[in-house]
């Protein structure tokens, strides 16, 4: 039974209470690792009246590889708020685990959620715990989105490799596909969009990503893979089901062979 | 050289176990009822924020009954138990049962070698993929562990309200019916509790991933006015 001295116990920081009971390893740090090593690659955020939609892609790369096609990048990280990963697959989907398991265990110990600003600050830290990592190739750039149940609004943030954490008004981007992907947004954002008018966005900017980027995979209509695309209101976290985005990215195919 | 005293083995414990039911009892009292979906937990707690129940993890949920700094510090350790075994291994790999050894080695360690007993009482319940899965474990201040069926109370004056829960108890209860069943058999035939004197949670089969819900007093209301049984 894991018990603590109340003047060295560790609280509801689980982060914190695995490194007490010796379960995380140091992180990786010394020489570089190279570039085999699977990689992942275009998500954004896009703030919409309701909330945040969220999307990324399903491709994993290694090197000139193609290593995985259905990797889910955009995650539920509780009901009200979802985490999006960019970089070195391995430590990207241990961050997520462990962010996931230290929201919830947050709401259990202490009794109540964390604000949607505690649990953006939360993944800076976890991103900075990274900086080793960042310096062996291993970096992980998130990004992370939410309904804010306090203010009543959708809220976006970006992150650079040292934990920066940047706040933004409209989306956030992260990937090697994200400057296209940015460019689309940039351009077809506007403040009165409603669900359908975001979804058909992000629908577009991953599909430019996809076009431009080698990294980033594309809807896979011969498989029935398409990329994850999720909703996050005031009644929690959606994913946008399958039929629906096939509709979505063929009207975009339709306009692509329009031009 | 001074030599202590001499006492009995058998007179410690003694001492120790009625200065932990004595504390128990104390406190007021708590009933797990299994019902059809799973298992509902009625409590007798007027304060709106420091519980009695609580979630442990995806299909386990917590009660404690007693001093309530030292169920909750339980509590926090079977929250970490859990979440620690849960990503160590794999979320189907945390169960009740072992939980309530944990909690049952704690507390038979506290009651053996320290200076007092922790005066509580607590309930590990798990709510499984159909009703036969259900399990409830009641574990005493000196690390007894129950494997306890269809219901459970914990607290003072036990006795009396297993026999009324007993009295109505059927298999296959709905919620709204095992609410009531537990509120009529916390308050006996002289008292009524309301709404607010009530904390109720249930683990339910249904509820997805999480099955642990808290009922507000608003929604305890509707549940425990309907039809009189």
């Amino acid at each position: 039974m894991p018990m603590f001295l109340p003047n060295d116990d560790p609280g509801a920081n689980f982060p914190a209470l695995l490194r007490r009971t010796g379960l995380t390893e140091t992180g990786p740090g010394g020489e570089r690792l190279g570039g085999d090593i699977p990689h992942a690659t275009t998500c954004v955020a896009v703030r919409f009246a309701d909330g945040v939609i969220m999307a990324g892609d399903r491709r994993a790369t290694s090197g000139n590889l193609i290593s995985h096609r259905t990797m889910e990048k955009v995650v539920e990280a509780d009901r009200h708020s979802a985490v999006a990963i960019a970089g070195a697959a391995g430590p990207a989907m241990e961050m997520i685990r462990v962010f996931q398991l230290q929201l919830e265990h947050y709401e259990k110990v202490e009794g109540s959620a964390l604000s949607l600003e505690g649990k953006a600050n939360q993944l800076s830290m976890m991103v900075r715990g990274n900086l080793q990592g960042a310096f062996a190739g291993l970096a992980v750039v998130p990004i992370f989105g939410g309904y804010d149940l306090r203010r009543e609004t959708g809220r976006v943030w970006a992150y650079d490799v040292t934990g920066g954490r940047y706040e933004e008004r409209e989306y956030v981007t992260t990937g090697s596909g994200s400057l296209h992907a940015g460019t689309v947004i940039k351009i077809g954002f506007r403040d009165d969009l409603d669900r359908s008018g975001v979804l058909a966005l992000v629908a577009k900017a991953l599909w430019e990503a996809a076009d431009a980027d080698s990294a980033t995979g594309g809807p896979d209509a011969l498989r029935g893979i398409y990329p994850v695309v999720a909703t996050i209101t005031a009644d929690g976290f959606t994913p946008v089901a399958d039929d629906e985005l096939a509709t979505t990215f063929e009207s975009v195919a339709e306009e692509v062979r329009a031009r | 050289m001074n030599m202590p005293f001499y006492v009995a083995p058998e007179q410690v414990m003694k001492d120790r176990a009625d200065y932990a039911r004595k504390g128990i009892a104390r406190g007021r009292a708590l009933v797990a009822i299994r019902y059809d979906e799973g298992v509902v937990i009625v409590a007798e707690n007027s304060s709106a924020t420091l519980r009695k129940i609580s979630e442990i993890y995806d299909r386990i949920g917590f009660a404690g009954v007693g001093r309530y700094n030292e169920y909750d510090q339980l509590r926090v350790a079977g929250v970490r138990a859990a979440d620690l075994k849960g990503y160590q291994y794999s979320r189907d790999d945390v169960d009740a049962r072992s939980l309530a050894n944990l909690y049952a080695q704690h507390l038979g360690q506290v009651f053996t070698h320290e200076m007092k007993p922790m005066e509580v009482e607590i309930l590990v319940a798990e709510v499984g993929q159909t009703s036969e899965g259900d399990q409830m474990f009641h574990v005493l201040y000196d690390g007894t562990v129950m494997d306890e069926q269809d219901f459970a109370a914990l607290g003072g004056d036990t006795d009396a309200i297993t026999e009324r829960v007993k009295a109505g108890w059927s298999d296959g209860l709905d919620l709204a019916a095992a609410v009531r069943l537990g509120r009529s058999a916390l308050a006996g035939e002289e008292r009524t509790l309301d709404p607010a004197d009530l904390e109720v949670a249930y683990l339910a089969r249904g509820n997805g991933r999480r099955c642990f819900r808290r009922l507000s007093d608003g929604e305890v209301e509707p549940l425990t006015t309907t039809a009189t049984s």
